[in-house]
């Protein structure tokens, strides 16, 4: 099995589209890195209109690279699932479009060998993709930008970190940032199997995500009620709650807590069941698949 | 004969509360002369801050002070949010100008006798429209000022003295005051909903916040730069 | 000696469409086995089956006495395959297609092995550039590099013509002579050109509309004597008063419209044309072709190219 994922990472890796995403990704958080170098403080403003009437905001302190990286990762998480589509996406689809598909399948491996081969290369890729992203929005952002304690706007209440107590949540945000994408992964990768093409998986894939997303954030009673709770992609932003701390029965927030650990493992687990459930889905129907291509 | 004697009651009457009034105006000058002993400081302290839309750690704080009224709270390693109302609670302030003050009477705070007083600033235009002060009149302390003002609500501070009770400086401070309604919408922040019922009880302090600083120590007329203060 | 691939009643249904019918046939070791139909007459489907890229509806299919169901890693390391077009991973070199596929057949080789594999079919100088680079021919070649890079006691060939030039058709021929003669392999050949068949296979079958025609040894089905020879002359009338009443009425076998068709041995025909020109017959063509069956299959193929112009 080893033998055959490093096959289908030496393929991905030699692809020149593979590191389109990874250009993208430097373009992006350079971009936001940029813009809010120069004009961050309007930002800021926003995100601080509800506490700048009783108090002092000392803006200078708050625009940190804590800050900027959680900025990043806010706004590209919602684009970073086309980029794992991109590659998940293809996994299968693009060898029967290639034509490689028939004789990767006359070799002396089983099929679902060759899937769940090419599906943990999906996720390798996702998690390097993720890694490059720390990299560039956490660890650069900290050198451009410093560090601080960090501020955080949710909607009812402002929460605020201090700097020796983030570290540890940035890395448990990647992490289950990873199993997140790697859902769209295990999404793009189903898809995959009924096309011939990687077009239709990867704007399926991409189509969904979208729809899914509209309904989990929208508000909309109706669906809060009914669907949410079900949908992936509601879950797909539990690494925020690594981000919540609890607080103690003075209002003072305590240091080196999560507010609601079991409902972030909760949302892990849902996760972990999705994906299991795409990929298992994935093997059986590629393991009855008349080869065609 | 009752006649006589009912006008002696009221000028005896009169006479008390003539001097009264003249005591609480005393009284808040030695206060004032007790303050004055002060220049500046530098003290270092612990801040809690008890908002309900704040969930900010605890906070090791600097608090300065400088003649006439100079005042600021810093962080000197992190971030902290200072309510806007505290840096004009200073005592010095609340006892400037010209006001008109008036006994309203006795209480008793932590078993000692306290004589409360409301003041009136006579400049019509300042943003203090009434301060009433909680004055332990042994130690000439104010344990308790609540404050209303035109342009920024009312607040209050309560203090309690110990190491530093000459200098009047407190060993601990309790700042309350008013806050508007926070609430940031969904589209700008993408919260995580982690399914749990949203708080909506009713809290009446819910537009009080409270902050307050236990000192630890100060350091006292040492001479400190108007540079801090910016 | 038990037959290497043994195909046993085996169909496969798309639907509705049978595509492979109820097809048995069976290939002996060290055959050049032919396997000839028009395109759509099921031959890509059965080859398929053999390699499990597609499941049979029914029937069964064992290889080197094994059956493909149960034992389809063993049987799969054993064999070479070349489907259709040689697709290649365009992005990669020749040597890291050809590395890659070997690792995935489970084999250890050694950089020198497979640089010596890739020499033989000539490709050496260009092992690294990007097979993108190629033309067809150097894709045929490194597609065959592929299929033999795990040493296969079968080597499965579909449609390896197509596409090429007389030269590049002739080096493939050459080719599966040496697989078999030299090598040893047993070697199982599709096309859709008899000419080609007829000139490597020893063993063929043919199919169409997923249906066994004819099975046999090729000496056997193009046997010289059964030839069908087509007559086409100007004046149909007078041929078939030459024809009847003579020595040649006795091969006739059907008129259609201004075509004859007769059965005779290959060296009658030389005599045939001489009588039919004493006869002052103005023959258009003498056309001979092998066999009953094949003259069917053109037939066939004849009335399709027909109904295609009228409808």
């Amino acid at each position: 099995m080893y033998r055959l994922l490093q096959i289908e990472l030496f393929k991905i890796f030699k692809r020149p589209r593979t590191y389109i995403s990874f250009a993208a990704i430097a373009a992006m958080v350079l971009i936001i890195q940029l813009g809010l170098k120069f004009d961050g403080k309007s930002y800021l403003q926003l995100l601080m209109s509800g506490i700048s009437d009783s108090f002092y905001v000392p803006y200078e302190l708050i625009l940190n690279g804590y800050l900027v990286a959680f900025v990043i990762l806010n706004t590209l998480l919602i684009q970073v699932p086309l980029l794992i589509a991109l590659v998940a996406g293809d996994v299968v689809a693009g060898e029967a479009n290639m034509g490689t598909l028939r004789l990767l399948i006359t070799k002396p491996v089983s099929r679902t060998e060759l899937m769940l081969a090419k599906f943990a290369a999906s996720v390798v890729y996702t998690v390097l993709l993720l890694t490059w992203m720390a990299l560039l929005a956490l660890f650069l952002s900290m050198l451009f930008f410093g560090t601080n304690d960090m501020l955080i706007a949710r909607n009812e209440v402002m929460e605020q970190i201090g700097k020796n107590d983030i570290l540890w949540r940035y890395t448990a945000a990647f992490g289950y940032a990873a199993v997140a994408l790697s859902t769209v992964a295990a999404l793009a990768f189903l898809l995959s199997v009924f096309a011939e093409n990687s077009i239709g998986p990867i704007v399926s894939t991409i189509s969904i995500v979208v729809v899914l997303t509209i309904l989990s954030e929208m508000k909309i009673p109706l669906y809060d009620n009914t669907v949410k709770p079900y949908l992936f992609t509601s879950h797909m932003l539990a690494w925020k709650g690594f981000f919540y701390s609890k607080a103690n029965s003075d209002g003072q927030a305590i240091s080196g807590s999560i507010e609601n650990l079991p409902a972030i493992l909760r949302s892990l687990g849902i996760l972990l069941s999705y994906i299991a459930l795409f990929v298992s889905t994935a093997i059986v129907v590629f393991r009855k698949k008349d080869i065609l291509s | 004969m009752l006649v006589k004697k009912f006008y002696l009651l009221i000028f005896l009457g009169s006479l008390s509360r003539i001097a009264f009034a003249q005591d609480a105006s005393f009284l808040l000058q030695k206060v004032r002369e007790k303050l004055n002993k002060v220049n500046d400081y530098e003290a270092t302290g612990i801040m809690k801050t008890n908002v309900s839309f704040l969930k900010v750690p605890t906070a090791a704080v600097k608090v300065y002070f400088k003649k006439p009224d100079y005042l600021k709270i810093k962080n000197e390693k992190g971030i902290s949010l200072v309510p806007k109302g505290a840096v004009s609670i200073s005592l010095n302030n609340l006892l400037k100008g010209n006001y008109t003050a008036l006994d309203v009477g006795n209480d008793m705070m932590d078993g000692r006798k306290i004589r409360i007083i409301k003041l009136l600033p006579q400049d019509e235009n300042a943003d203090i429209v009434l301060s009433t002060f909680y004055i332990d009149p042994d130690r000439l302390l104010v344990v308790k000022a609540k404050t209303t003002t035109r342009e920024n609500g009312s607040y209050e501070v309560e203090m309690s003295y110990g190491k530093y009770a000459e200098y009047a400086l407190p060993d601990t401070m309790l700042f309350t005051f008013n806050t508007k309604d926070y609430k940031l919408p969904e589209g700008i922040t993408f919260d995580y909903d982690d399914g749990s019922k949203k708080k909506t009880q009713i809290n009446p302090n819910s537009n009080k916040g409270k902050v307050e600083i236990v000192y630890s120590s100060y350091l006292i007329n040492k001479g400190l730069p108007d540079a801090v203060f910016k | 000696m038990s037959p290497i691939i043994k195909v046993n009643n085996v169909s496969k249904y798309f639907k509705d469409i049978k595509a492979v019918d109820g097809l048995s046939f069976s290939i002996n070791e060290g055959d050049i086995y032919g396997f000839l139909g028009q395109n759509g007459a099921g031959k890509s489907t059965t080859i398929r089956m053999l390699l499990t890229l597609i499941e049979p509806t029914s029937g069964e299919v064992e290889i080197f006495g094994m059956s493909l169901r149960t034992h389809r890693k063993e049987i799969l390391r054993k064999i070479g395959a070349v489907i259709e077009r040689p697709d290649l991973y365009k992005y990669l070199t020749a040597y890291e297609n050809i590395s890659l596929f070997a690792k995935m057949s489970g084999i250890k080789v050694s950089k020198a092995r497979l640089m010596e594999q890739l020499e033989q079919v000539g490709l050496a100088e260009r092992a690294h550039s990007k097979v993108k680079t190629y033309s067809l021919g150097m894709k045929q070649r490194l597609g065959i590099a592929v299929a033999l890079v795990n040493d296969p006691q079968l080597v499965i060939l579909d449609e390896p013509t197509n596409g090429l030039d007389p030269q590049g058709i002739a080096d493939v021929r050459n080719l599966i002579l040496h697989l078999s003669r030299h090598q040893h392999r047993t070697v199982l050949v599709s096309s859709h050109l008899l000419s080609e068949i007829e000139l490597i296979a020893n063993r063929m079958l043919i199919v169409d509309n997923g249906k066994k025609i004819v099975e046999g040894s090729v000496q056997e089905l193009f046997d010289p004597a059964e030839m069908m020879v087509e007559l086409q002359t100007t004046n149909a009338a007078k041929t078939a008063e030459a024809i009847n009443n003579s020595y040649w009425k006795k091969y006739f076998q059907k008129q259609q419209q201004e075509t004859f068709i007769f059965k005779m041995h290959k060296k009658e025909i030389p005599a045939f044309n001489n009588y039919l020109v004493s006869k002052e017959v103005e023959v258009l063509s003498i056309q001979s072709r092998h066999s009953l069956e094949d003259y069917f299959l053109s037939l066939t193929s004849a009335n399709q190219h027909v109904q295609a112009f009228t409808n």
